[in-house]
């Protein structure tokens, strides 16, 4: 039987400093993908290999990864597309936990600062909304928060910003382009989220497993939405004026 | 005894295990009635099983077929069950379905719409309206995802990938629960005044599952360590169309929302054989009635190579699926190499869901242990002898909240449990003590054993024989468990994880593999090649409970509904016959 060989980085940092690459022989069989060659390792050689898993189905975005160097769900990508010796490290944008285990918690302390959705006041009950206007936020609700895109943009990996990052802001697009929300996030977006930061080098677009156009979709627009709400006096003054949405 | 090990406290009124959609659910309401709430959750919050639903959630609006209404809902959800559900939890459910669809629209979830705006249904098997609510095929994903952004904007703790090995009780009353972080690597003691278990099912107990990496039944075995009730533990959900190929997907779900849509199913010769099997209702037959139309015609030699028959959409073309069946599109393309437009689908059944589970109340999903609630699949009564789909997304909703609001109203009289130090040292022990054994058996080796034999032995059909040599195996392993450990320490350790997981497989799978042999008849998703009729003498639940560190089982005849809701199901048969 043909066989692949996994190199494997280990570490547990709050144990020790040492990182080490472990490389375990895996038989192949037909359709296997990365997670099903961990799997056989966590099975068969070490049954102490930290991984984080969850529906081996692309569904969850758990399994997220280094593979060869490249950002992946580990439970999509096929083996033999991967060459006969494949290197797996854990994201390098998170803290290590354990071997290919991520500390991700931090995501989860952006997510409670985002602005909820909120509907427009009075809007009748049970919601009309036309098919062609849910669209847009659609293709944000298919993240899986697998954090690919965090990890691989240079912002989050070589700056030390405020920077939300893109998965954020596909939330932030989300909440933003549902017909009936009736709150303006771009303040938000500016000053606590950072997007400023972002220099549109669309790393994260051609990450994304889900294939979302983080970088046109989402964070093109919220920039435009930062340009008219926040740095437009005039449009500033009239919607003051008139009282209705932003500020 | 002073504590020789170090844990952290954590403690709140409301002490919630597992974070899908149940458990998200109930702590939203538990945080809207102001009580303070810690959900604890073995996976990353946000990547419970929930994700993984396709099709959409039952509720009757009315929006396509404008006759619809609850009692059909209920008279729908009653029959395909085979009379064994509780018919008051049935009748709540379809009741207050409409109204949890449309509050998760509040939240900020977004429903396909029909074309003068409302929210859009579909077809799906043996639902006589066109009912459930969908986001293409990915709704699950947007109902986590809304009650996900809620829960974070609450004052609710949540303390994810964690595990809970222990329920504690003192005189037949919660007082908490003794787990560990497997990020953190260290132990918890848990303190509350009500508990509420809402860990899912456990369909990794076999080999060819839909099910993620979670459920393998862990509130269920830990809750009947606690005293708590199970129910209905024979009724395993096969869906009737699961991925067959390659062996590294195999069991993987292809939505019934593909028939719903339009898909047929065709067998080797190209035979639309639900023509033969039901004329009526086609493809969109009940789940439990397809599966075994599918697994006679792979029986009978009239399958693929692969063991499976074809589910073909071609015909509805690329434009149309990449709209409805996005996700499925991919799945085939990204695993299988097939592109559903143009190629047809290998599927075969999969075990997907568990009707049965902890014994509740129907108003507060109390269980018999004061202090202990459960809701959404580990809780048991809803669906009977067999789940429709798109019922479950929707009995998370409404069930959850039920739960969070009995727990609420039980918390305002309790007194907060306390733990004592004995208590916790001993859990430490016994849970360190997998990884101090000196030459463990492996726990994987052990659970692909019990896989294997679940899905051989105790399948779509079922007789004596083949539940005896299952039962002979569980036992087998059930005397090995005491040798099973694994290297290595707390933190991120799957092995471990797999020690605690095993213990919990094996006394549910003996449960269910019990009470299958003792349901001598064919019911729903319960099928006896030895009893192959359906008896009024089983018109009962089979309920175990432990008693002093024995197993009692218990035969409870079904409450008949009441005379207004029995008309209902008269009209219903009328209907579905």
């Amino acid at each position: 039987m043909h066989e692949v060989v996994l190199r494997i980085k280990r570490s547990e940092p709050s144990v020790s400093a040492e990182t080490r690459f472990d490389e375990f022989k895996v038989p192949v069989e037909e359709g296997m993908v990365v997670l099903d060659a961990v799997h056989y390792v966590e099975q068969n050689i070490d049954p102490t290999l930290g991984v984080r898993w969850n529906c081996k189905a692309a569904r969850c975005g758990s399994c997220a990864a280094e593979i060869n160097g490249r950002p992946k769900l580990m439970c999509k990508t096929r083996v033999e597309s991967m060459g006969d010796k494949i290197t797996i490290e854990p994201m390098r944008a998170f803290p290590v936990v354990k071997d290919l285990v991520t500390d991700v918690s931090h995501n989860f302390e952006i997510a409670r600062k985002i602005p909820p959705f909120t509907p427009k006041k009075d809007t009748p009950t049970p919601f009309l909304m036309q098919q062609s206007d849910i669209l847009r936020s659609k293709e944000f609700r298919t993240c899986i928060e697998c954090f690919l895109c965090q990890d691989v943009c240079h912002v989050i990996r070589e700056h030390n910003s405020d920077y939300v990052g893109p998965k954020h802001v596909v939330k932030i697009a989300s909440l933003d382009m549902h017909p009936l929300d009736g709150i303006d996030r771009s303040n938000f977006m500016h000053s606590d989220g950072g997007l400023g930061y972002c220099d549109i080098t669309k790393c994260c677009q051609e990450t994304c497993p889900e294939d979302i156009k983080i970088t046109d979709n989402a964070i093109i627009p919220e920039k435009e939405r930062i340009v008219d709400h926040v740095y437009d006096p005039l449009g500033r003054l009239i919607h003051r004026i008139r009282g209705s949405r932003w500020q | 005894m002073a504590s020789n090990h170090e844990y952290s406290k954590v403690e709140s009124d409301v002490l919630i295990i597992g974070a899908g959609g149940a458990g998200l659910r109930a702590a939203i309401e538990a945080s809207e009635n102001k009580k303070s709430v810690v959900i604890v959750s073995k996976s990353i919050l946000g990547k419970a099983h929930t994700v993984m639903a396709e099709g959409g959630m039952a509720a009757s609006l009315g929006n396509v077929d404008k006759q619809d209404s609850w009692k059909v809902h209920f008279a729908d959800t009653y029959i395909e069950g085979v009379y064994i559900n509780n018919w008051k939890m049935v009748e709540i459910f379809s009741k207050e379905a409409a109204d949890r669809v449309y509050e998760l629209e509040r939240f900020g979830a977004l429903f396909d719409r029909t074309a003068d705006g409302k929210i859009l249904q579909r077809a799906f098997g043996a639902h006589t309206y066109r009912r459930l609510c969908h986001v293409g095929d990915k709704t699950g994903l947007e109902l986590i995802r809304t009650l996900e952004d809620k829960v974070l904007h609450t004052d609710t703790r949540i303390l994810d990938e964690v595990v809970v090995t222990k329920i504690v009780t003192e005189d037949g009353k919660v007082k908490g629960a003794i787990g560990f972080s497997m990020r953190e690597g260290r132990f918890y003691v848990f303190q509350c005044k009500a508990l509420i278990i809402a860990t899912g099912g456990l369909g990794r107990l076999f080999k060819v599952t839909s099910n993620s990496w979670e459920s393998t039944g862990d509130g269920l075995a830990i809750a009947f360590r606690a005293g708590a009730e199970l129910r209905d533990m024979e009724m395993v959900q096969f869906h009737p169309t699961g991925m067959v190929w390659p062996p590294s997907v195999r069991g993987l779900l292809v939505t019934e929302g593909v028939r719903g849509e339009g898909g047929i199913l065709l067998n080797k010769e190209g035979e639309r054989f639900m023509l033969r099997y039901s004329p009526k209702k086609k493809e969109l037959d009940a789940r439990d009635v397809v599966a075994r139309c599918i697994y006679r015609e792979i029986t009978e030699g009239r399958g693929t190579e692969h063991g499976a028959v074809y589910l073909d959409i071609t015909h509805k073309g690329y434009k149309f699926i990449m709209d409805k069946l996005p996700s499925m599109y991919n799945q085939f393309k990204d695993f299988a190499g097939v592109d559903i437009s143009k190629e047809k689908m290998e599927v075969a059944p999969t075990v997907h869901y568990h009707m049965g589970g902890i014994k509740v109340e129907p108003e507060t999903e109390a269980t018999n242990v004061s202090g202990l609630f459960a809701a959404g699949e580990a809780a048991c009564g809803l669906h009977g002898a067999n789940r429709l789909g798109g019922n479950s997304l929707t009995d998370l909703l409404v069930f959850g909240r039920r739960a969070g609001l009995g727990a609420s109203h039980y918390s305002d009289s309790a007194r907060m449990g306390t733990i004592d130090e004995k208590e916790i040292n001993d859990e430490i022990e016994r849970i360190e003590a997998f990884t101090s054994k000196k030459n463990p058996t492996n726990p994987y080796e052990l659970i692909e054993q019990l896989r294997q034999a679940m899905s051989s032995k105790v399948g779509i059909v079922r007789n004596e024989k083949d539940l005896n040599d299952a039962l002979a195996v569980i036992n087998q392993i059930k005397g090995k468990l005491d040798k099973i450990g694994v290297a290595g320490g707390v933190r991120f350790n799957p092995g471990l994880i797999a020690c605690l997981e095993l213990q919990n497989m094996i006394q549910n799978a003996e449960l269910l593999v019990r009470a299958a042999i003792e349901r001598k008849e064919s019911r729903g998703a319960h099928t006896r090649s030895d009893y192959p009729g359906t008896n009024d003498e089983f018109l009962k639940n089979i309920v175990f409970r432990l008693e002093n560190g024995q197993i009692k089982m218990n035969m409870e005849p079904v409450m008949k509904p009441p005379k207004e809701l029995q008309e209902i199901l008269l009209e219903g048969e009328k209907t579905n016959a």
